[in-house]
């Protein structure tokens, strides 16, 4: 190549300049010295808190709007209901417990360690009860993974309808879970009663007053359960389980059963009713899916969103966003600017864990022209996340759940971001 | 002691197997001895269902509508409840008896459930009100919508479409906006309630 046609490290850096100049408020474009700078500030000379202040902190006071919100509208009781995890504010993959979302369905409960009881029962060789001090004592793992609601995103199913991806897309957080592998617990009680495990299934409840009892295939609960009693390294927090709770990876959150009080070994589902009555699908002619247990790869653009606007004006811009699959590893996520007509692959903040939400990154140097942006995933299996209208097209508008759809932001010139579909 | 096991746990006693292990399955298994019919279940559900459920288990408000909703499935809003949408009866009961009321679960007896459920049965017009509902009549009782789920069917009717190289440039002719979230008053103001 013509070595005049190079762009030079020095004229891109004058480049960058010019465009800051224009664009950028703050100190950037000062034309007085920034008193931040030239006056010594209470920080710099008085002193902070003490070390014995804070036991456990919360976040500082001007993080606040970094919190759980819920839409009053959506349920009868807030009991029986969601809240959504402030995805739009959040950075990585891991999720912060405290504002992590939560869906009860007869309440967060109050149980202490010593008051906790896992039954084991059914087509087992000896029906046990542990104890909290019991489960302490298997060997222990440590895997991230992804606790997606089964209705995430469900209210876009018929159209564009909230404004803000932590209502469009925040039934999700992600955490690093400690626990016992379920197949140990199986085995500890011993499957030889249950003959044939290849048509066995298990049924776990919760100690609360909903039970959230689900029946899971015994292919899975000895592939890679979890009973988990710690999230990203202390213990759940109440609202997530306290003490135990399961993890189902990949596997629809309402299967993710918490305050577990019970196991048992059947051969056949319990068909209760949470996958029946709720947790199926109504696709377009009224028959309904069952078992529609895997969460498909989805992604969505976390920043700009409604609730991040663009506010820097021109230039250098960060889009960032997070992918995720029930079947694996995310390989790749592609962004477009112009609503699907074209895209380029963003870059994975980092290879993501399976079945875990991964950061993905795309950074465009913005002209001011409006945008419509969207995110598509593909896993490890091949699967491309599809557009709503491909979604539409099979399932029809009122499957309540798994909607994974390509999700639209119009960015107008303001840098003011909405939820929109597009043809 | 089983390979790979830790001796860690103990027995569970038949008392408390019978207190925890209380799911019923399609078929019956679980049941447990009783009976009860609409008559009587009226005069309960009154007492401790219908102030949320109506006194017809159609619905109070926002709570959720037991009755009704036939041939409604396939409409643009299905109406989904125990007569229209629920394939087992089993269901009614485990549910019944485990978790409602809302707020005060595990207060029915079994003959208070056997009656509450027969009488959601009546409310559907699936039963007249002498029929008497019990663990010997529950497992065979065949609800309308038994046959109006399939299996999981992703595999076959998703990903084989759905896993070719996609499309990366001229895609598509031009994009219109069709809908835009901002015209309906759905999102709370200032970015929603705070959770408690």
């Amino acid at each position: 190549m013509d070595e005049m046609h190079k762009p030079s490290r020095r004229a891109f850096l004058r480049g960058s300049a010019a465009v800051a100049a224009g664009t950028v408020a703050g100190a950037a474009s000062a034309q007085s010295a920034d008193p931040l700078i030239t006056d010594v500030q209470d920080w710099a000379s008085i002193t902070g808190a003490g070390v014995d202040e804070t036991p456990y902190g919360m976040p500082i006071e001007y993080e606040s709007h970094v919190v759980r919100r819920n839409v009053e509208w959506l349920t009868a009781s807030p009991i029986s209901s969601i809240n959504f995890t402030p995805i739009h504010a959040l950075e990585g993959t891991i999720t912060p417990q405290g504002c992590a979302f939560e869906r009860h369905h007869s309440g967060a409960i109050e149980m202490k360690k010593d008051d906790y009881r896992l039954m084991i029962n059914g087509l087992v060789d000896k029906p046990l009860v542990f104890t909290y001090a019991d489960l302490e004592r298997f060997p222990r793992e440590n895997h991230v993974y992804f606790c997606e609601c089964a209705a995430n995103t469900g209210m876009e199913w018929a159209g564009a309808q909230l404004n803000g991806v932590q209502f469009t897309h925040g039934m999700i957080h992600n955490m690093e879970y400690t626990g016992v592998p379920l197949r140990a617990l199986l085995n500890e009680a011993g499957l030889g009663a249950a003959g044939d495990l290849r048509d066995k299934w298990v049924y776990v409840e919760g100690a609360d007053a909903s039970s959230n009892g689900r029946s899971i295939p015994m292919e899975k609960a000895l592939d890679d359960v979890l009973v988990a009693f710690k999230a990203n390294g202390e213990a759940l927090r109440m609202e997530h389980g306290y003490p135990v709770r399961l993890v189902v990876p990949g596997w629809e959150g309402n299967m993710w059963v918490k305050w577990i009080r019970r196991i048992e070994v059947s051969d056949t589902p319990t068909e209760s009713r949470e996958e029946t009555s709720k947790y199926t699908d109504v696709l377009e002619d009224g028959i309904a899916r069952k078992w529609t247990w895997v969460m498909d790869a989805k992604s969505v653009i976390t920043s700009p969103s409604p609730q991040m606007p663009i506010e820097h004006g021109k230039g250098p811009l960060v889009i960032s966003g997070l992918a995720w699959s029930g079947h694996g590893q995310i390989t790749r996520v592609d962004v477009s600017k112009d609503g699907g007509i074209t895209w380029e692959t963003a870059r994975l903040g980092k290879q993501g864990d399976t079945k875990a939400l991964t950061r993905f990154y795309h950074d465009i140097n913005w002209d001011g022209a409006p945008m419509l942006l969207q995110a598509r995933a593909m896993d490890e299996t091949g699967y491309v996340q599809p557009t709503k209208e491909q979604l539409r097209d099979v399932r029809g508008e009122n499957s309540v759940y798994h909607n994974n759809c390509i999700q639209t932001w119009y960015v107008n010139a303001e840098g003011i971001a909405e939820n929109v579909e597009v043809s | 002691e089983r390979e790979g096991a830790f001796g860690l746990g103990r027995e569970a006693l038949v008392e408390e197997l019978a207190a925890w292990d209380v799911d019923v399955l399609p078929d019956g298994r679980g049941l447990p001895i009783g009976t009860g019919n609409a008559l009587d279940g009226e005069e309960l559900f009154a007492d401790r269902c219908a102030a949320c459920h109506g006194d017809f288990a159609e619905g109070v408000d926002n709570w959720p509508v037991l009755a009704g909703g036939f041939n409604t499935l396939a409409d643009e809003d299905p109406v989904k409840t125990v007569g229209s949408y629920w394939p087992h009866l089993s269901t009614v009961y485990d549910y019944v008896y485990r978790s409602m009321p809302f707020g005060e679960a595990g207060t029915l007896s079994p003959d208070e459930t056997y009656a509450i459920v027969a009488y959601i049965l009546y409310s559907n017009d699936l039963i007249d009100d002498e029929f008497e509902l019990s663990n010997k009549t529950l497992g065979s009782f065949e609800m309308p919508n038994k046959d109006g789920f399939v299996i999981d069917d992703r595999p076959e009717a998703e990903y084989a479409a759905w896993s070719a190289e996609p499309c990366m440039s001229n895609c598509k002719d031009e994009v219109t906006v069709t809908m835009r979230s901002v015209f309906l008053v759905n999102t709370p103001e200032d970015g929603g309630s705070e959770s408690v």
